[in-house]
């Protein structure tokens, strides 16, 4: 196994138990290394740091207002070109996926422009989930939330292809269950200069009603159902990653079904969702398959 | 500096060994006066008691192949001087995923209660 020994999160965190974002802040962070400085806007990254006056992460954190993702990134990476240290230093804005698809949005799209070195990391567990369940722009279509008692109306905002119409050098998805695979593209992205996007879908036991357990279970299904497809867009062009590589064949694709079933909050789903989401994978996949087929030629 | 923040700041200053644990402050008027933290095992306490079942690894049978580490969202399990794989049982907050992604199926939850 290549993944380092070295921790750079204490145990004893405020994290729920088996929560999908504690382990994917854990694996980037060893794929970062001791010369990062993270930005982390409000978010349950900020809960899992715990009270003032003590952090469990050994790294530099800044907490920032949940708007100024983004702007405080530049903004380090400005004082850091001003001391010459910035091939040095990594910067890291670490925010949830309310933080990235709503609030923060703006200043991301700004430091994106701006054509600052950083690296933007998004942990998608689908909702406001440290406030108590509130719908995102990154919901999926049917999912309960607090404010969607009866299921949310759209389908899931795609992040990553708004980042990717920017222009930028780096931007990938990634997934939990799959941590091996999350620890090379940070470690590739860190490599890159320019902005750098990457989208991880981050399993939450009280949000999504599942037993604690399950975590990489649900992660893994949601790959193999084709519903989170991994891939990575390097100045422009597509690759599948290896977990999802397989799944680009509609045969080999597990029903949505078993991904939905394993789910409290997809607990009121009709047949009529369920066939909207096959449709929605389909399109999906076939988008990627006819871009990756165009990119061979 | 008034005095008794210079207290609180001699309090914080040492080094991560010798600094107070978070439960051995009795309220939050003791924490240092600037909204700076330093990094500290334990931020919100022994996170152990917030377990309903503990896990158990059944050393002589496991094959060692580290999984069990790398899923750990915690980082409680440890490789110790054998090589065998050590949970922290002060922070593991019991939720069970090493024994679901457990390969060979050695390591068994059992209830709190019955140990």
């Amino acid at each position: 196994m290549d993944l380092k020994e070295e921790e750079f999160i204490y145990p004893g965190t405020r994290a729920c138990a088996g929560c999908g974002m504690a382990l994917i802040y854990r694996i980037a962070l060893k794929a970062l290394g001791p010369k990062t400085i993270l930005t982390v806007p409000a978010s349950c990254l900020t809960v899992l740091h715990g009270m003032q006056g003590f952090c469990s992460t050994k790294l530099s954190v800044l907490h920032t207002p949940f708007a100024t993702t983004g702007a405080s990134a530049s903004g380090i990476v400005a004082s850091l070109d001003d001391k010459g240290l910035s091939d040095e230093i990594c910067v890291v804005a670490f925010a949830g996926d309310g933080g990235t698809t709503d609030i923060g949005i703006q200043s991301l799209s700004g430091a994106a422009e701006r054509g600052t070195n950083f690296i933007y990391a998004c942990y998608d567990n689908e909702a406001y989930m440290n406030t108590g369940v509130q719908r995102s722009g990154s919901t999926p279509l049917g999912a309960f939330s607090t404010t969607t008692p009866m299921g949310k109306d759209g389908h899931k905002k795609n992040m990553p292809k708004i980042l990717e119409a920017h222009g930028i050098p780096y931007v990938a998805t990634a997934c939990a269950s799959y941590p091996l695979d999350l620890y090379e593209k940070f470690q590739k992205a860190r490599e890159i200069k320019g902005p750098k996007y990457i989208h991880i879908l981050a399993p939450c036991p009280p949000g999504w009603g599942y037993e604690p357990k399950d975590t990489i279970k649900i992660g893994r299904l949601a790959v193999e159902t084709g519903f989170w497809p991994l891939y990575e867009i390097e100045n422009g062009r597509m690759t599948l990653s290896r977990p999802s590589k397989k799944y680009s064949d509609e045969q080999k694709r597990k029903p949505i079904k078993e991904y939905l079933e394993t789910q409290k909050r997809f607990k009121s789903l009709d047949n009529n969702t369920v066939q909207n989401y096959e449709q929605y994978i389909n399109d999906l996949w076939s988008e990627v398959n006819q871009r990756l087929e165009r990119e061979q030629e | 500096m008034s005095k008794p923040e210079e207290e609180k700041w001699k309090k914080i200053c040492k080094s991560k060994e010798e600094r107070p644990k978070v439960q051995e402050y009795k309220n939050w008027t003791e924490l240092p006066p600037i909204p700076i933290s330093l990094p500290l095992d334990g931020s919100m306490g022994r996170t152990g008691d917030w377990r309903t079942f503990r896990p158990v690894i059944n050393t002589s049978e496991c094959n060692k192949c580290g999984i069990c580490w790398m899923y750990c969202p915690e980082g409680v399990i440890q490789k110790n001087e054998d090589g065998d794989y050590e949970i922290d049982l002060e922070y593991c907050k019991g939720c069970g995923i090493c024994a679901t992604e457990c390969p060979t199926k050695n390591i068994e939850m059992k209830r709190e209660s019955e140990m």
